[in-house]
């Protein structure tokens, strides 16, 4: 068999599939939802011709699936599934009872904007508002790291026995079609080891999940979910590293795309970055000190990493595809947090940039960065268009 | 089936568990869990079971015990089986024990999917007509008249009937229960277990402090319960065959409310609605027994 990788012109959701049939998942519970619904489509597909051998659950809601994969995980079998928007927020009392329950499911979400009033555009309000669930969270930028990081997800989940979220925005990656290199079965299998956690629901060796624990019981329980995550950063950057020895390619927990002698770092997550790498290319051209710095892993936000990747600048300008009423851009204020007590930090400009899925062209975000940068940085997310 | 000496035994629900004294909840619990047998998982939803099955790190049940929320037991059965299924262990079975509340009410959106899917599980309902873990406020399952902290005047509504909603899935087995009747639960258990797909099992559970019973009158209850054909014991079969297990209604109702201080100064005039209303239930379930025989000999 050869161990070359063959290239397919794949949509995001298409190549979120093709990355879930390779983990090889046994239960797959999935319901679905603009604009996520090609992958539960694609997924079906490879069942019905026979090259993806799980069990698929098509409930009620999305509600009913989360609520299924969580004790299908305890089991012991690998479990995935994708949703989008009010999906992901009709699941949000189980997301907290997944990584409770410490079950390393993976789950795509398609970020898109949250009603009322409806909308179908991209928008990462409805994952950045699931941030305190205890879910790992990746944020993607095309395709083909859609589906690299649906495997590396798995390969961390189940390191840490936490579950994990793949995000990539609506449209711009779930519906493009691009170029994308599927490996091969045998190499995906090399890189992720079946699945075997060490406590299970077992006839034979009989443990329960659920019961009431005590006050202390609870605080330790707590404590281990934060051990677990504190472990993240580290693992996922390992995941990505042993990834780009199979493949060549890497994507970072945080990358640094042309920062070298950069005075500015421009700040995003999602398929913004790619727009970014153009506009961060035309200001380079034009003589100006501008890089971009992408958040890939935000939860566990590598606090440690960024602090790192972002020592140095003078201005960090970070647009936020996303709105949290009465605080402003998620990402901004996370940055500022992480941030806070570097020994110089620097000035922290946040853009509400791209929220509801309006275009955000390489020349907008030049335009953003010149006029951040007249000014002096504000200490609330500024509106721009 | 297992012989009635062999389901007084306990190998199954440990003593020492979280009950109130008397609770029928835990003895019909003892009763499933002995019938079923050690290869089997169970799916406990918040409810008085939730309890009984005792704190962390223990458990009073002798099998795997998954507590998911309120609303999932039925998705959460289906995850069970599914990732059983995948592992091909086929023969272990997956049974829910949920309350009233957690079927009735806020359950009832997945458990209709799952039954539509025909999801291979037992479900037993522990139907204590309302949310009796909380302190005894009104479910969809609570009687029309009864008392309850969310119905202080008695309630103005009555019994949804979900053996018949469930039926209306056409799923292979629905029935109700009692342990007052114990040799025709441990029969429905058994025939149960022999099927495969959505089973669904419901039993009369008197509560002593939601209902005010006395702590040795739960059986009695439950058997006035059947008697007086308030809560009659039938199976539904593939969705249209019915079969009637305890045949004649021997007591007026009013012998069961006076078991029971949630019925207390009931006017006379309530009690004969009441009394009509289970007169009229119990015609229409004779002539759907008489209408299935009837289809059965054609």
């Amino acid at each position: 068999m050869s161990t070359a990788a063959k290239s397919i012109l794949l949509t995001g959701n298409q190549a979120v599939a093709w990355g879930a049939r390779l983990a090889r998942p046994k239960v797959v519970p999935v319901y679905p939802i603009t604009p996520q619904t090609p992958v539960l489509e694609q997924l079906t597909a490879f069942a019905a011709e026979g090259t993806f051998d799980a069990e698929i659950v098509t409930p009620e809601s999305e509600h009913s699936v989360m609520s299924a994969c969580i004790p299908a995980s305890l089991v012991g079998t690998r479990v995935f599934t994708a949703t989008a928007s009010q999906g992901l927020l009709l699941m949000h009392e189980l997301l907290h009872y997944a990584s409770g329950a410490r079950a390393p499911i993976v789950m795509v979400n398609v970020n898109r904007t949250v009603a009322s009033p409806w909308a179908f555009w991209p928008d990462q309000t409805d994952s950045l508002s699931q941030r305190d669930t205890g879910w790992i969270q990746y944020y993607v930028e095309d395709a083909q790291e859609a589906l690299d990081s649906v495997l590396q997800a798995f390969r961390v989940a189940e390191q840490v026995l936490l579950p994990t979220m793949v995000n990539l925005d609506a449209f711009y990656v779930s519906h493009a079609l691009e170029p994308v290199q599927v490996p091969q079965q045998a190499l995906v299998d090399g890189y992720l080891p079946p699945f075997n956690p060490p406590h299970r629901f077992d006839t034979d060796k009989v443990e329960s999940w659920g019961n009431v624990a005590t006050q202390d019981m609870y605080y330790r329980h707590r404590q281990s979910l934060a051990e677990a995550m504190a472990r993240v950063p580290a693992l996922a950057a390992q995941a990505d590293h042993e990834w780009a020895q199979l493949t060549g390619r890497s994507f970072g927990v945080i990358e640094r795309y042309r920062c070298d002698g950069a005075r500015t770092a421009i700040v995003t997550m999602g398929s913004m970055c790619g727009t970014v790498r153009d506009a961060v290319d035309a200001m380079r051209e034009a003589g100006m000190a501008v890089g971009l710095v992408k958040v890939r892993l935000f939860r566990p936000l590598p606090v440690a990493a960024l602090r790192a990747a972002l020592a140095g600048f003078d201005d960090i300008i970070v647009l936020d595809r996303n709105y949290s009423p009465g605080h402003g851009g998620v990402l901004h204020q996370e940055l500022r947090s992480a941030l806070y007590g570097s020994a110089v930090t620097p000035r922290i400009h946040g853009l509400l940039a791209g929220v509801g899925g309006v275009n955000v062209s390489p020349a907008k975000v030049a335009a953003f960065v010149s006029q951040a940068l007249q000014g002096e940085a504000q200490i609330e997310s500024q509106w721009v268009r | 089936m297992i012989p009635i000496a062999q389901a007084n035994e306990e190998p199954m629900l440990c003593s020492g568990h979280a009950a109130c004294p008397g609770c029928i909840d835990a003895l019909s619990a003892r009763h499933i869990l002995t019938a079923m047998g050690p290869d089997a998982m169970a799916v406990i939803p918040p409810s008085c079971m939730a309890i009984i099955a005792g704190p962390q790190p223990y458990s009073s049940l002798r099998i795997p015990v998954y507590q998911p929320t309120l609303e999932s037991a039925a998705a959460a059965a289906t995850g069970l089986r599914r990732a059983l299924d995948a592992q091909g262990k086929h023969g272990t079975q997956v049974i829910v024990l949920a309350g009233d509340g957690g079927t009735y009410d806020i359950g009832f959106q997945c458990l209709s999917s799952a039954a539509e899917r025909n999801e291979d599980f037992i479900y037993f309902c522990l139907d204590n007509e309302g949310y009796m873990n909380t302190g005894a406020q009104k479910s969809s399952s609570t009687p029309h008249f009864a008392r309850t902290g969310s119905t202080p005047a008695g309630k103005t509504s009555r019994k949804k009937n979900l053996t018949e909603i469930m039926a209306a899935h056409r799923v292979p087995y629905v029935a109700t229960a009692s342990a007052g009747h114990l040799p025709d639960l441990l029969r429905k258990i058994e025939k149960a277990k022999g099927m495969r797909g959505t089973r669904i099992i419901t039993l009369i559970i008197p509560c002593m402090d939601g209902w005010g019973v006395a702590d040795d009158a739960g059986l009695t209850t439950a058997r006035y319960a059947v008697e007086s054909g308030a809560f009659p014991l039938y199976e539904i079969e593939d969705g249209h065959r019915y079969t009637l297990n305890h045949t004649s209604k021997t007591r007026p109702v009013s012998d069961y409310l006076g078991l029971q201080r949630r019925y207390r100064n009931m006017s006379a005039a309530d009690i004969e609605t009441l009394q009509a209303e289970i007169d009229d239930g119990w015609a229409t379930l004779q002539e759907r027994v008489a209408n299935s025989e009837r289809k059965s000999h054609a």
